[in-house]
């Protein structure tokens, strides 16, 4: 380490000049980029927050008041307390076996975890409509029984797990196999049963990726639009999810109401953007002192 | 430490059963079963009920503009995404970690939210909107806003699929360019891009296979005019609300078949780029 701070301090003009850019290509590549996340990323979002405000702090807070609101909140929470936990379990679960054990047809299961990123989320709520729907195969069945699925807050879940089955999953599998079994066989040959090494060595191991993992599955599972709106029905108050009220106040020209509900879900994507990055940089910090 | 292949009855680790067996099951019924269930429903069609309802003039536009418009977006992302990857690695500025952080908005915001936001944006009134109206540039409600919209969506996976690369590149190699006479262009186009392909197509094949499905972000800043904005997976939310399934079906099912051979390419890829970092 010190070596290389060394060599990089005593780098002479040629050498320096072969890695480093001249000023004015840096600005001009710096402009260009920022211009271009301005354009697509940082105005739009400052547009959520300012057509919020546009009747000012009173007018925002007002958006909240109507009980559609607080039901479509209340839904989306729901959804991602159910849907969350599922995918986490899932996910554990899936990396244990993928990392910890060697079996045929082990990377064709990895891609078909990750099949649902390939999915339209049009289709992601299809694809529940034609398995429960009326017309679809479980169907006939369903509405003897009086069971409902679609239009109803099940088929809101059901479309939700789909859309964010992978993301927990696909955070584990690489850091898990990264880590292998080394320190588990040690535990094992100490005398620990199988659920002692997996609470005390794995999940200290695994918990940031666990985390990251589990905020984003987190920010797709409330902000989820297409699948969900495919099932959902749109029955205010009961099947609205925010995005879906989000869409419902858009319009009807509600604009103020529909960016107030859309600030909070901008406001957990940034919240979110801000875990991922102390994560990161939690990672880093630990992966540091193991390379020495 | 790599992992050996081990046997699985050979393993002393335990949950084995446990662990593949619970995952094979959820896997199966949360995305297996559905899916299978659609390709089976569509089974259930005529074949010329089927070309009928995925070959019709107003589906055949919309699987030009989500496809075309796609490959724009995604060349877009392939362009600028290299440009912002590049500048994130290597040099320094003022609020370049919130700006890195940022670069995952797509992934974080929700697609409703970006979608109402780019439309007032990029409306006759926006703040964009009112500066290209007069020049005659209709933003929102015409193709320009969808590609907007598909760019958006795009936008994170060129940059993070390039970063890891980047950051590993050695100075050495560069510094031995420039020793043997190359200037900086020639440095980048000869030894610095050559080693980013891998990542750049798969970054782009990525942004393409997201933008190809994407709705939410869409649909508020399309207008949605049969034959001109119309964006495929608006075709099957359109014949499901006049209760049209079986055609609603037979579409998504193109889609799905495409989505799938656009998912082993990005596999192949990945496989390529590691076999590369191997060698």
């Amino acid at each position: 380490m010190a070596a290389a701070t060394l060599s990089r301090l005593t780098r002479t003009g040629p050498i320096r000049r072969a890695t480093h850019d001249p000023r004015w290509i840096r600005w001009t590549l710096i402009t260009v980029a920022l211009g271009f996340l301005a354009l697509f990323l940082f105005v739009p979002l400052a547009a959520v927050f300012t057509e919020a405000l546009r009747h000012g702090i009173r007018g925002y807070f007002s958006s909240f008041e109507n009980p559609e609101a607080l039901a479509a909140i209340r839904l989306t929470v729901l959804t991602a307390a159910i849907a969350v936990p599922l995918n986490l379990v899932f996910g554990v679960a899936a990396a244990w076996a993928i990392a910890k054990f060697g079996f045929p047809g082990k990377s064709l299961l990895i891609t078909l975890i990750d099949l649902p990123f390939a999915v339209s989320p049009v289709i992601s709520g299809l694809v529940f409509v034609l398995l429960f729907g009326l017309q679809g195969w479980l169907g006939p069945w369903l509405h003897e029984h009086d069971i409902k699925i679609i239009f109803a807050v099940p088929g809101i879940v059901l479309a939700t797990i789909f859309v964010t089955f992978p993301f927990v999953a696909r955070e584990l599998i690489p850091l898990m196999q990264a880590q292998g079994v080394g320190e588990e066989y040690a535990a094992l040959t100490l005398g620990a049963s199988g659920w002692q090494t997996f609470w005390r060595i794995t999940l200290p191991n695994i918990k940031w990726g666990l985390f990251y993992g589990v905020i984003l599955c987190n920010a797709r599972a409330m902000g989820e639009f297409g699948a969900v709106s495919v099932v959902s029905g749109h029955i205010r108050g009961q099947t609205n999810t925010m995005p879906l009220h989000v869409e419902i106040l858009y319009n009807e020209y509600n604009f103020v109401a529909a960016f107030a509900v859309a600030s909070l879900l901008a406001l957990l994507a940034l919240v979110t953007l801000v875990l991922k990055s102390y994560v990161e940089w939690r990672a880093n910090l630990t992966r540091i002192p193991d390379e020495h | 430490m790599t992992l050996p292949f081990v046997r699985p009855n050979s393993s002393p680790l335990p949950g084995y059963r446990l662990t593949l067996g619970y995952s094979l099951f959820y896997l199966c019924l949360i995305i297996l079963i559905p899916l299978a269930g659609t390709f089976l429903k569509s089974a259930t069609l005529t074949w010329p009920k089927f070309w009928e309802a995925v070959a019709s003039p107003r589906v055949v536009a919309s699987y030009e503009l989500s496809f075309g418009l796609s490959l724009v977006g995604g060349l877009i992302n392939l362009l600028f995404g290299l440009i912002a990857a590049w500048v994130l690695v290597r040099y320094e500025f003022f609020g370049k970690n919130i700006v890195d952080a940022l670069v995952d908005l797509p992934f974080a915001l929700p697609t409703a939210v970006a979608g109402i936001a780019l439309t007032a944006v990029y409306s006759k009134n926006g703040w964009f909107g009112r500066w290209l109206e007069p020049l005659g540039i209709k933003a929102a409600y015409s193709r320009l806003g969808v590609l907007i919209a598909l760019t958006f969506i795009g936008l994170p996976f060129v940059v993070r699929t390039l970063q890891p690369i980047l950051e590993d590149l050695e100075a050495e190699v560069e510094e031995a360019a420039a020793s043997l006479g190359a200037n900086r262009w020639q440095t980048f186009r000869r030894v610095i891009l050559p080693e980013l392909w891998p990542a750049l197509l798969t970054g782009f094949a990525l942004a393409f296979a997201r933008a190809v499905g994407e709705y939410g972000s869409v649909v508020f800043i399309s207008g949605n005019m049969p034959m001109r904005t119309e964006i495929t997976p608006l075709i099957i939310m359109t014949k499901l609300e006049q209760y049209d399934y079986a055609g609603a079906t037979a579409v998504a099912v193109v889609m799905l078949l495409i989505s799938f051979a656009l998912l082993l390419l990005v596999n192949l890829l990945q496989r390529w780029i590691q076999q590369r970092a191997c060698s």
